[in-house]
C-alpha cells in the first residue's frame, strides 16, 4: 500500500490544540469558524491545495463570485482558527491524536485534539459500464474540478451524464469555459425530476436556481430517464452509446463527465469508529457522533448540499467549544430533510446495475474485471472473499471508487477500514513515533535473545 | 497570476499560474499512469481520491498530480 518514494529521512512534527477539524469545505469552515469564535484553540486540517472543499473550489477565468463564500471565507480568516492545507490525514494511532501527511514537504505531523470534527465531505458514486475506463471520461464534479484547475476544454464536445443536481450545476459551468455540451443525460425519470421540483416549494431559492441553470443551458438537450451504455473508442473516447431504455443511440464526443450523485467520505469515521448508518455518519442533536467528543458535520452525515453543510459545521463548532446551538435545529433539519428528498429523487434505476460486460473493469487500480467479481458473489462470498480471491480494493485508493460501485452492484459495504488511510512512502510510516518504538523494542528483544 | 511552464516527459507545456499537475497533462494530452493490464489512464475524480493522476513529479513517484499546483520549470515524467 505504499509507495516506493526515495526519500530516506522524513521529518516529524507534533501540534497541540483543543478543536482540530478535518476538512476545510463549508462545513469544516463554518465549524472551526463558530468554534474559534467561542474561545478555542482550532487547526483545520484540509487535503486540498486551497480552502473551500470541492463546490468551492477556485477557478480560473470568469469566476462566479459567490457571496456565501466571501462571508464564510472572512469570517474564517478573522476567527484565528489555523488553516493546514496539503494535509492527509493517514492514522488515528490513539485517541486524541491523528497523523497527517503533507506530501508536497514530505513531512509527517502529528495532532493532538481534545475534540476532533470530521468535515471529510462526499466523492462522486462512479458506476462501472463498458468503456469508463478510457482517457476522456471523468467523474462531473471531476472533469469541473479539472477545468478550475486549468484544463482547457474551450471548443470540446462534452457529454454530462448520470444522477444529481451536479450535472446541469457542470454543463453550465463548462459552457461557459468554453466547452460544447452535445447533451446532459439525467437517470432518473421526469416524473421523479417534477415530485422533487414539487416538494422545493417552500424553498423557492432552490427552484430559481434550477431555472436559471436550464435558461444558462438554452439550446442543450437535457434528456431525463436517460443514462450511459457505453464509451466507444480504442485509446481514447470517440463518443458515448446512451439510451432511454427503449432506443439506444451514439453521441459522438471528446469527453464524458459521468458520475451518479454523492456519497459521503466515511473512511476516518470508519477508523476512529463512528457509528455508520445507511446515509453516512450517525450524530445526535449536537451532531456528536457515537464516540464522546468526535463531531460530524456536513456530507459525511448524509449528502444536503452546501446550506445543510454551513448549519451543522456551526452547530458542531459551538457544540466541540461546550456551547449550546439549540437555535438552529430546526433550520438542520429542514435541510436534512431535503437531503433525504434528494436521495430519494435521485435513486438509482436498477438497470444500472446490468451495464457492465463481463470483462468490464470494476476496480481501476487493480484491474479486477466484472466477471471475477460476478464469481464471489455468492452467499458465502463478499468483500473480503473477493478482495482475497481478485486484490478488488486493495489499490491505492483503496475501495473508495470501486467500493460504492460494488455496494450498487451486489451490495457488499467495505467494512474493514486501515491505516494508512491514503498511501504513503515507507519512510513516514518509519519515522512515526510509535513505529520507532516498535522498532527499538524489537531490536532490542533481538539483542537479548 | 503569470502563466507558468512546466516539463511533461521531455515537451515544454505552458499553463496559467495555479493550475495543476493533472492540467499540465490533460492539456499536452498524454495519460497520466498505465494500469497493472496495460491500459492507458487519465485522472477521473479531480479531488485526490482516485489516485488514477499518479505520475512523476521531480524524480518523486505517485505523486497525485490532481493536488499539485504548476511550479516554473518542473519537470513530470508520466506512464509507469
Amino acid at each position: 500500500m505504499t509507495s516506493r518514494a526515495t526519500t530516506s529521512a522524513v521529518l516529524t512534527t507534533k501540534h497541540a490544540y483543543e478543536v482540530v477539524v478535518i476538512g476545510a469545505g463549508p462545513a469544516g469552515l463554518a465549524a472551526a469558524t463558530a468554534a474559534a469564535i467561542a474561545g478555542k484553540r482550532v487547526a483545520v486540517l484540509d487535503d486540498n491545495v486551497r480552502a473551500g472543499g470541492q463546490i468551492w473550489r477556485v477557478g480560473f477565468g470568469a469566476a462566479h463570485e459567490d457571496r456565501e463564500r466571501g462571508r464564510v471565507a472572512e469570517a474564517f480568516t478573522l476567527s484565528g482558527a489555523e488553516l493546514f492545507s496539503g494535509r492527509q490525514v493517514v492514522d488515528v494511532p490513539q485517541s486524541g491524536e491523528l497523523q497527517a501527511w503533507a506530501a508536497e514537504r514530505q513531512v509527517l505531523e502529528t495532532f493532538q485534539y481534545d475534540k476532533l470534527i470530521l468535515a471529510t465531505g462526499a466523492r462522486e458514486r462512479f458506476l462501472p459500464f463498458p468503456g469508463w475506463t478510457l482517457p476522456g471520461v471523468f467523474g462531473v464534479g471531476g472533469l469541473q474540478a479539472h477545468v478550475r484547475g486549468g484544463y482547457d476544454v474551450r471548443g470540446k464536445r462534452v457529454v454530462v451524464a448520470g444522477a444529481g443536481p451536479l450535472l446541469l450545476a457542470v454543463a453550465a459551468h463548462l459552457r461557459r469555459d468554453g466547452a460544447e455540451i452535445v447533451t446532459v443525460a439525467e437517470q432518473t425519470s421526469m416524473f421523479r425530476l417534477a415530485l422533487f421540483t414539487a416538494s422545493l416549494i417552500t424553498r423557492p431559492r432552490k427552484i430559481l436556481q434550477g431555472i436559471h441553470l436550464r435558461m444558462e443551458l438554452a439550446g442543450v438537450p437535457y434528456r431525463t430517464g436517460c443514462w450511459p451504455m457505453a464509451v466507444e473508442g480504442m485509446q481514447a473516447i470517440t463518443g458515448v452509446r446512451l439510451t432511454d431504455g427503449s432506443r439506444t443511440w451514439m453521441e459522438p464526443c471528446e469527453l464524458l463527465a459521468c458520475g451518479f450523485h454523492l456519497v459521503p467520505n466515511t473512511e476516518l469515521a470508519s477508523l476512529l469508529g463512528c457509528r455508520i448508518g445507511a446515509d453516512g455518519v450517525e450524530v445526535d442533536a449536537d451532531q456528536q457522533t457515537s464516540l464522546a467528543g468526535v463531531y460530524c458535520a456536513g456530507e459525511l452525515t448524509g449528502i444536503a448540499g452546501v446550506d445543510g453543510a454551513l448549519i451543522e459545521g456551526e452547530i458542531a463548532g459551538l457544540s466541540a467549544a461546550g456551547n449550546t446551538a439549540s437555535h438552529l435545529h430546526a433550520k438542520r433539519d429542514a435541510e436534512a430533510a431535503f437531503g433525504r428528498a434528494m436521495a430519494r429523487a435521485f435513486a438509482l434505476r436498477p438497470e444500472l446495475r446490468l451495464l457492465p460486460a463481463p470483462e468490464t473493469i470494476v476496480c481501476r487500480c487493480e484491474d479486477v474485471r466484472f466477471a471475477d467479481l460476478k464469481a464471489r458473489s455468492t452467499p458465502h462470498g463478499g468483500w473480503t472473499d473477493a478482495k482475497l480471491q481478485t486484490r478488488c480494493g486493495m489499490g491505492p485508493c483503496q475501495g473508495r471508487i470501486c467500493g460504492p460501485a460494488l455496494e450498487t452492484l451486489f451490495g457488499w459495504r467495505n467494512a474493514s477500514v486501515r491505516p494508512p488511510l491514503f498511501p504513503i512512502p515507507v519512510a513516514a510510516m518509519c519515522s512515526a513515533p510509535q513505529a520507532q518504538e516498535e522498532l527499538s523494542h524489537s531490536l532490542s528483544q533481538e539483542t537479548t535473545r | 497570476m503569470p502563466d507558468v511552464t512546466v516539463r511533461v516527459n521531455g515537451e515544454a507545456v505552458r499553463l496559467p499560474g495555479g493550475s495543476t499537475v493533472a492540467a499540465a497533462l490533460l492539456n499536452a494530452g498524454v495519460h497520466c499512469r498505465t494500469s497493472v493490464n496495460g491500459e492507458p489512464r487519465t485522472a477521473l475524480c479531480g479531488m485526490g481520491i482516485c489516485l488514477e493522476c499518479r505520475a512523476t513529479v521531480d524524480g518523486q513517484p505517485h505523486q497525485r498530480t490532481c493536488q499539485l499546483v504548476c511550479r516554473d520549470g518542473m519537470s513530470v515524467e508520466t506512464g509507469s
